[in-house]
């Protein structure tokens, strides 16, 4: 069965330039939030996307649809080169790729009922009239398990996982193939997470969708992800099956990132060796030479400050197993 | 103050806080009690909305009055109930015996004051030392927590340093001056998790060395399942279940304990294809249901525990429940499917 490459990213960069002053012409330097990555996603998989602040993960969700103007790169959707397609053509792409936002609070406008900020996609592509996107509007409210006689509610009279639900709902309106989910459950209480997970996924079998998930917490995105991209100071620095990653991960920087993540459970957190890694995330503004891990990294070498390690796959089998390092493998 | 393995250094009885507003009286806590002994980590557990913030504000008394008041409780700390501390004994109390660590350092740190301004107050509040001696304290304590470049760093800005910076700040600031108990709240939470490795190792660290208690809360379970010795779980302001660690974790007696357990994601575990949630959400506070709080979410519920509220009460040795079914989980006759 061909695989279908239904979202691929090549080579993509994103620079910031940073003035010195607000009415400065001069530059400050040039932030380099993004800086050559090239990842792809299948279509029906989820393809997590996992990094600490500033490792340039939602820039990337936002520079995929366009929010924000690359620097350099492509991004192709169903082959098509989104970067090059005029303004009505894109229009009429974003009905496919859908987007639900971190912040249950922040991404819902406040003087609109949860019936108007799920009918406005529908709206602005001009879908249906009034009638039938009411209709639509409530079978989604059904579908994110949320009453449908709310329809005419504002947003603070839900909580923050009814108001993420509401997000959802809004994302699935205009029936998308791929949803770009941007750290989804991040503001959510734990025991709210888990309703929120397992509507995504139950949706994601019934409407046969693509996600892209981006999070900074390693256990939700092993539960949700099939593959999973590890991103540090704006590369991508692995990326494997999920199961695979946290079993035998091959980059230092992984490896001291899934020894950070505690583990709920006593016995097992007692046993374990912890690697701690030392110094806090260098600024995106003046990156290390060479492999941008190396100041912290215990395995690190002559060469790892003066050559940029390239993405290669140690995989003997089918599936690709991606690593950038020189050592790639070597216990810390 | 010296204590002994064993002595108990803190006692919470039947704590009540409340926040009188205009929608109504939101009772964040309702009722709470635990103690803590001696170079103990006791975690307190819950999530938004569960009045562990809250606990933690009313120890040290800095709940603003109005709209709050501590209604109910005593806090007894060194043979004295603070909530019945003057002034004066308040500001020897507070910074010195027991200190806070706050949950966003950018948000906690003048940022119009160098950190060395900010450390060495810390000190000289409570202690009488000059100007040099004091510095070379704060000098002392910027090493502790693991700063480098100490005298540069001590002239630098909050803004200058980064999240997990800062919040070593705030730890050489909380442990300044030796405190009895060190209340961390929510430390970790605004960090990345591999410098939230790095905070936590320091403060067991430091636990060592000072010789503190810690009260740390959180709402992360992965974070206290290493640190904790003693946990107490929280739920829309009341105490539903404290005991030791392997108890809470492995043999909970509470439903929303179990509920806890069953939902997390956990890294080192195979991929399950659905998570066990909790239905529902979280009660209001102002409009509290009769009986028990959790009830409306809890598969294990009885019609009793639509009307009464059920006791926190001992159901073994050192594990406290509040739940009408928590001997029907002690016994195994309710099974806890973890």
């Amino acid at each position: 069965m061909a695989e279908e490459k239904l979202l691929e990213v090549k080579n993509l960069k994103k620079y910031f330039n940073l003035r010195s002053g607000f009415f400065s012409r001069k530059s400050a330097g040039t932030v380099k939030a993004i800086d050559n990555i090239s990842f792809y996603i299948k279509k029906g998989e989820t393809f997590g996307l996992v990094g600490e602040s500033g490792c340039g993960k939602s820039t990337t969700v936002r520079v995929i649809l366009r929010l924000i103007n690359a620097t350099a790169g492509e991004v192709r959707y169903k082959s098509v080169d989104l970067f090059n397609l005029k303004k009505r053509e894109m229009f009429n792409v974003r009905r496919e790729i859908q987007i639900i936002f971190q912040d249950p609070y922040a991404s819902l406008s406040p003087r609109m009922t949860i019936g108007d900020i799920i009918s406005e996609p529908m709206e602005i592509h001009g879908i249906g009239d009034k009638t039938s996107r009411i209709k639509r509007v409530k079978e989604l409210l059904k579908v994110v398990g949320l009453n449908p006689e709310h329809v005419n509610r504002y947003p603070h009279m839900f909580s923050g996982g009814q108001r993420q639900r509401v997000g959802v709902a809004r994302a699935l309106a205009l029936t998308p193939s791929i949803i770009l989910c941007d750290e989804p459950v991040s503001a959510l209480d734990v025991s709210v997470q888990a309703q929120i997970l397992n509507l995504m996924a139950n949706l994601q079998k019934e409407f046969n969708l693509t996600y892209l998930f981006i999070a900074h917490d390693l256990s939700v995105v092993k539960h949700v992800s099939n593959r999973v991209g590890v991103m540090y100071l704006g590369k991508i620095v692995e990326v494997a099956k999920s199961g695979e990653l946290y079993k035998n991960p091959l980059h230092p920087y992984t490896m001291g990132l899934l020894s950070a993540v505690p583990i709920p459970d006593p016995e097992k957190e007692r046993q374990r060796k912890r690697i701690i890694l030392q110094g806090d995330v260098p600024s995106p503004i003046n990156p290390p030479s060479g492999c941008r891990f190396h100041p912290r990294c215990p395995n690190a070498q002559e060469i790892c400050s003066i050559k940029e390690p390239q993405l290669k796959n140690y995989s003997e089998d089918a599936e690709e197993h991606l690593a950038a390092c020189f050592f790639a493998g070597k216990p810390i | 103050m010296e204590c002994a393995a064993g002595d108990k250094i803190l006692e919470v009885k039947n704590l009540k806080t409340y926040f009188y507003t205009d929608d109504g009286v939101v009772k964040a806590v309702d009722g709470v009690s635990f103690d803590l002994n001696c170079m103990e980590t006791l975690g307190i557990v819950g999530e938004t909305g569960s009045g562990k913030s809250v606990t933690a504000l009313s120890i040290l008394r800095l709940i603003p009055q109005p709209p709050g008041k501590i209604v109910e409780g005593e806090i007894i700390f060194d043979n004295k109930n603070v909530l019945d501390m003057s002034i004066k004994e308040l500001q020897n109390f507070r910074g010195d015996r027991v200190s806070m660590i706050f949950q966003d350092p950018m948000t906690s740190l003048n940022p119009v004051f160098t950190i060395g301004n900010q450390l060495t107050e810390a000190i000289t509040s409570h202690r009488s030392l000059n100007k040099k001696a004091a510095r070379e304290e704060s000098y002392k304590l910027l090493e502790m927590v693991g700063i480098p470049d100490i005298k540069r760093r001590f002239n630098s800005y909050p803004h200058e340093f980064s999240g997990g910076m800062r919040q070593r700040v705030m730890i050489a600031m909380a442990i300044a001056n030796s405190p009895d108990i060190l209340i961390a709240d929510e430390p970790t939470t605004a960090l990345d998790v591999t410098i939230q490795a790095q905070i936590l190792e320091l403060m067991d660290e430091l636990k060592q060395k000072t010789r503190s208690s810690i009260i740390i809360i959180t709402h992360d379970l992965g974070v206290v399942a290493k640190y904790a010795d003693r946990i107490m779980v929280m739920y829309a302001g009341k105490p539903v279940e404290f005991s030791d660690i392997d108890t809470i974790f492995y043999k909970p007696c509470h439903p929303y304990t179990l509920g806890l357990m069953r939902s997390i994601t956990r890294l080192d575990e195979e991929k399950k294809d659905t998570l066990k949630p909790i239905e529902g959400n979280p009660p209001s506070l102002i409009d509290l249901p009769d009986g028990c709080v959790f009830c409306v979410r809890c598969e294990y519920a009885i019609s009793k525990c639509k009307h009464k509220y059920p006791p926190f009460s001992e159901v073994e040795k050192g594990h406290n429940v509040a739940c009408f079914r928590a001997d029907k989980f002690l016994s195994g006759i309710l099974s806890r499917n973890l």
